[in-house]
């Protein structure tokens, strides 16, 4: 290993399925390639903790959601992801896509993450704001403040806010 | 003749490179782990975590769309 071993800190502040993926790919491989990766899960990322993961997902206001379908792209009006079960069937569809395409599901990503010794921060200030405790959260995230965060960003080579 | 195997097809990224990391740890040093992805942009990735982690890439190949790489684990 190099002796200027980088290392990184990712601020997880969207919980949506599709918003999942970024933080924790990001930071398994980071892990793999041996650097020491922090996470600081805030606001709608604080809920990737829960032990019980209920990920969701909308079309709605994300005029670059085109999936793969009937050999096009396809995107769903605004107007439509009003109609009730119209998000429970895109989450579904994704859900199946990306089992179809050996995506891994967030559950796996988040496992070799923790076996990976990523360092996961739950923030304090979310956690009383959405009335949420550690007994819901998985195994292994300490709690902490911005100030926790900022001390591990100092020390970081990368910071990513996603 | 590898140490170990790994099949990583039909796995899309991140998984290639998570599963690869872990087979390493139960290859000794100098040893072999041997691994066969699907994933096209494993290429690239493999390339990558050799390079960064100091593994050698000893040998790479493609046959009717399944990649074969060969990592020789360095200390």
């Amino acid at each position: 290993m190099s002796a200027e071993e980088k290392s990184m800190s990712i601020i997880v502040t969207k919980g949506s399925l599709d918003w999942a993926y970024p933080p924790f790919i990001l930071a398994t491989t980071a892990a793999a390639m041996g650097l020491p990766v922090t996470m600081f899960f805030t606001f709608y990322g604080l809920p990737l903790l829960l032990k019980d993961l209920k990920l969701q997902l909308t079309a709605a206001g994300n005029p670059a959601m085109k999936m793969p379908m009937m050999g096009a792209h396809m995107g769903l009006p605004n107007l439509l992801t009003a109609v009730p079960g119209v998000d429970a069937a895109c989450t579904k569809m994704m859900k199946n896509l990306m089992s179809k395409k050996g995506v891994a599901p967030i559950e796996e990503l988040r496992e070799l993450a923790v076996e990976a010794e990523v360092r996961l921060i739950a923030c304090q200030m979310t956690m009383d704001l959405f009335e949420y405790t550690l007994d819901d959260m998985i195994e292994g995230p300490e709690l902490g403040g911005a100030a926790t965060y900022i001390e591990v960003a100092t020390q970081s080579d990368i910071n990513l806010f996603i | 003749m590898a140490d170990k195997t790994l099949d990583a097809k039909g796995m899309n990224c991140p998984l290639p490179i998570l599963k690869a990391k872990k087979a390493l740890k139960d290859v000794p040093t100098d040893g072999t782990l041997e691994i066969l992805a699907t994933d096209p942009g494993s290429v690239a990735d493999f390339e990558a975590f050799c390079r960064q982690t100091g593994n050698e890439l000893m040998e790479h190949s493609e046959d009717g769309g399944i990649y074969r790489f060969l990592i020789k684990k360095s200390a």
